[in-house]
């Protein structure tokens, strides 16, 4: 499922990009170190293959409804964990410029959600240890598929609901999204398998080479991967209540914490002021909190807090305003229409 | 400096899954000399032509390219002297824009960008294409794309001109076209196809192959003339020798 | 089986981006920022705010009418993707009663208002991005992201995908209109062939690869993409950046809306 724009708030946006430009910077290091160059166009091509795989829709036996291939796990499958997530980045790119699947700043989550946690989670934990040496491949890929799908959903869910945007109650998303995606976890594991299985039936030999590629996947490694991952995942939380927490001193205290002392050295000072200042200046926006989170416990400062105070006054000219400027921008938009037409 | 000679002696190659592509190939070409391969389906054209560039080396014999002989080592530099251009172009116009694709070459040879912008000005006007340097390759039609594959290759200013099946897919005209280019060029030129009127104009000679080797090696006009031959090899006699 | 249409539409926004007006010569960098810059700005707006977003439509207006880009193209993209927005939206005014305040005697909730919101934003955000890449070609927006450090086997991985793309969906549809024609409506063993279709296509793709390889190869390829054009920077791009960042920064921080109501309302 994909997130859009409407619905996350730019700390979550942003955030996740930060995660997810990680991520493909260090799957591109990863590659550039070990990679033999005919991966390169092997990659594009595979990523066209899932696209147009996607393309084609067919019904699911039993339900009638229709459905269509996701490819995070072929991918990382055929070409290893760095380079499926690199690929699966960029099919979402495209996606989300030309078909406005998701959005630009929820690019960031989609890729998050849809690459990350079939590459870096279940590829690595669930489908290597129990693929090995070619055995029980179905049940890995079903198993992966639905895991790394799974985390996926949740996480849109989790996105959904620390943005703060929609009203959507917790509970219920999860109870409508996860049984959704498991699911279409189950048929993405099938047909994954499916479509490996008859290419290997036809011809052999030119999976193996495929497979033969690829060989930066030593689980050792991928721990490590991992790690890091959630170490970043907690530094970048943690750096969200800042801009959460209306107390810009948060800042101070922490750099006391790390630095021992209450100021930085002259050098770093200049970047932290001004992350202070763009802090601040969140702080002042009426409503913007994102304490959801932190205040459960005193609901009725929650409602204070969150209902901004409406003044009937301001609205009236606030109604007439945006007339105004509607009919500006319809005026605007004519004259440019016609300035064109006279310049032919 | 230039030599442009290329010497295949008893080479052989067979596929990874045991086919035998190639079963003992002779023959020499000389510098300015246009060689037409034709031959049944499955005969050993492409693979043939593949040897050239160096994409596979023969698991038998010896190849000479100018003064240097193939392998794993020389492939490298032979390719600066030998264009190949495949069948499909789409898997030859990789890059977004034709000036991109066909200064893909002349970059990767080392030249700066000043020197890089003349060649594939050269190389584009030379198959008329310049008008088109700023598309993307999927916006060109299936002339236009072939041209452009042929651009990409000659930007290199490669001694000998390698062509799998040049005229396959184009309209009358584009195929026209291709042929007046192809006899303007002054390269040694080995082209492989079914398209044998074309054959007949652009290459003096002419080589059937049939089942990984040559069974004839002669003048285009007496060969393509030979009824029998071609017959035998699943082919037949070009249109314009057709009696009605 | 269906072969979803959704492929043409790629090739229509790539043919608009290739038209030359005013908008569609700007950088790319810049488009591409600004776009960040707007969509950033629009969505950080509190819950409740309808309003304050309806100047950032300006940015649309321009592009659309001077970038030429057909209105029924951009609504028609929007409209595709509008249900899932709404069916997550809609739960806003149900879950959230409180009122605000009233309109002749009709109450008007906080639910409802966050719902407008979301609406809103959803429309902006979108209609940005459409415009964006309908005015900026792909290997432009490309270029921009290389400029802006993205690392260079993602860029490459884009251009080739974008590349491939039209060529393997073409083949796809090929294949899936030859099955189609064979089966006189009958749907029985969709999912079989569907198997059969993506494994016979995934193999052609990486044959395909392999080729492209070769011809790489052929042309000198050492495992690093070459690149040369520097666009340069010119004094339109610069004036277009300048105005565009500071109309989205007083749009952002300063209640225009209001501000003209007042005007308006005073000069009556």
């Amino acid at each position: 499922m994909h997130m859009a724009d409407a619905l996350i708030s730019p700390e979550v946006g942003i955030s996740f990009w930060a995660l997810s430009v990680g991520g493909i910077a260090y799957s591109a290091k990863k590659l550039k170190d070990n990679m033999d160059d005919k991966l390169i166009p092997l990659m594009g091509v595979l990523g066209a293959f899932v696209f147009a795989a996607q393309m084609i829709n067919f019904t699911i036996p039993g339900t009638g409804s229709s459905g269509h291939l996701g490819g995070s796990m072929l991918l990382s499958i055929l070409l290893g964990p760095y380079a499926a997530f690199v690929v699966m980045a960029s099919i979402l790119t495209i996606q989300a410029l030309f078909f406005a699947d998701g959005g630009l700043l929820a690019l960031g989550c989609n890729i998050w959600n849809l690459g990350f946690y079939t590459s870096f989670i279940a590829y690595p934990l669930i489908y290597k240890p129990l693929a090995k040496n070619g055995k029980n491949t179905f049940l890995a890929t079903l198993l992966s598929s639905i895991i790394g799908l799974q985390l996926g959903a949740f996480s849109v869910v989790l996105q959904t609901y620390f943005s703060g945007i929609s009203e959507l109650p917790f509970k219920a998303f999860v109870m409508l999204m996860q049984p959704i995606h498991l699911a279409i976890g189950i048929v993405e594991g099938i047909v994954t398998t499916a479509i490996i299985r008859f290419a290997a039936s036809v011809k052999p030999d030119i999976l193996e080479g495929v497979y033969n590629l690829n060989n930066q996947n030593t689980t050792g490694s991928m721990k490590k991967v991992i790690l890091m991952f959630l170490i970043l995942t907690f530094v970048v939380g943690g750096f969200l209540s800042w801009f959460a927490s209306s107390n810009p001193d948060g800042l101070e205290w922490s750099i006391e914490k790390v630095y021992g002392k209450p100021e930085l050295p002259e050098k770093e000072g200049g970047i932290l002021t001004k992350i202070k200042e763009i802090q601040e200046k969140f702080a002042i926006l009426p409503d913007y909190t994102f304490k959801k989170v932190e205040t459960k416990e005193t609901p009725a400062q929650k409602e204070e807090e969150k209902y901004p105070n409406i003044d009937v006054g301001t609205t009236v000219s606030g109604v007439v305003g945006s007339i105004m400027v509607i009919l500006l921008l319809m005026g605007t938009g004519f004259l440019i229409k016609a300035f064109k037409k006279r310049t032919v | 400096m230039s030599h442009h000679i290329i010497k295949f002696e008893k080479v052989e190659y067979e596929y990874p899954d045991g086919t035998k592509a190639l079963k003992g190939i002779d023959f020499t070409i000389t510098h300015g000399e246009s060689v037409g391969i034709v031959g049944a389906n499955g005969s050993g054209k492409t693979t043939l032509l593949m040897h050239l560039n160096g994409y596979i080396l023969p698991t038998s014999g010896k190849i000479n390219i100018g003064d240097l002989v193939l392998n794993k080592h020389t492939r490298q530099e032979i390719r600066k002297k030998v264009g190949l251009v495949f069948q499909d172009p789409d898997d030859q116009l990789f890059m977004p824009t034709v000036h991109e694709d066909v200064a893909f070459g002349p970059l990767n040879m080392g030249f700066d960008s000043k020197k890089v912008d003349e060649k594939v000005k050269k190389a584009l006007e030379i198959v008329n294409c310049y008008d088109l340097k700023d598309k993307p390759p999927h916006h060109l039609s299936g002339g236009q794309k072939r041209a452009v594959a042929i651009a990409t290759v000659i930007a290199m200013e490669p001694d000998i001109l390698a062509m799998d099946e040049p005229s396959s897919n184009l309209d009358p005209k584009s195929r026209r076209a291709l042929i007046n280019l192809l006899k303007s060029f002054t390269h040694t030129k080995i082209i492989a196809s079914h398209d044998l009127d074309m054959i007949l104009d652009v290459c003096e000679r002419c080589i059937v192959l049939k089942d990984g080797l040559i069974v004839a090696d002669g003048p285009s006009l007496k060969i393509l003339s030979d009824e029998k031959l071609l017959e035998e090899n699943n082919l037949e006699l070009p249109l314009r020798l057709q009696k009605k | 089986m269906k072969f979803d249409n959704e492929f043409f539409s790629l090739g229509y926004i790539d043919r608009l981006s290739y038209k030359e007006t005013f908008i569609h010569n700007i950088d790319a960098r810049v488009k591409l920022a600004i776009s960040l810059v707007f969509i950033i700005c629009v969505v950080s707006f509190p819950k409740y705010e309808v309003l304050s977003l309806i100047p950032f439509f300006i940015f649309p207006v321009v592009f659309l009418a001077v970038g030429e880009i057909p209105l029924n193209f951009v609504l028609k993209r929007i409209a595709l993707v509008f249900p899932f927005v709404f069916f997550i939206a809609i739960f806003n005014p149900i879950f959230e009663r409180k009122v605000a305040f009233y309109i002749f005697n009709i109450p008007a909730t906080y639910g409802m208002l966050s719902f407008f919101s979301i609406l809103i934003r959803f429309v902006l955000s979108v209609s940005m991005l459409i415009l964006l890449v309908a005015t900026t070609s792909f290997s432009g927006i490309c270029y921009a992201l290389k400029y802006f450090r993205v690392p260079e086997i993602f860029i490459t991985q884009l251009l080739f995908l974008y590349r491939y793309i039209f060529v393997l969906s073409e083949e796809a549809m090929r294949m899936v209109r030859a099955k189609d024609m064979r089966s006189f409506g009958k749907k029985g063993t969709e999912l079989k062939f569907y198997v059969k279709l993506a494994g016979t296509l995934l193999i052609r793709s990486i044959l395909r690869a392999e080729k492209i390889y070769y011809a790489m190869l052929a042309r000198g390829f050492k495992g690093i993409m070459p690149y040369r054009k520097k666009r340069i920077f010119e004094k339109k791009d610069f004036i277009f950046l300048i105005v565009s960042v500071l109309l989205l920064y007083v749009f952002r921080f300063f209640d225009v809306i209001k501000l003209i109501g007042r005007i308006f309302v005073r000069g009556l």
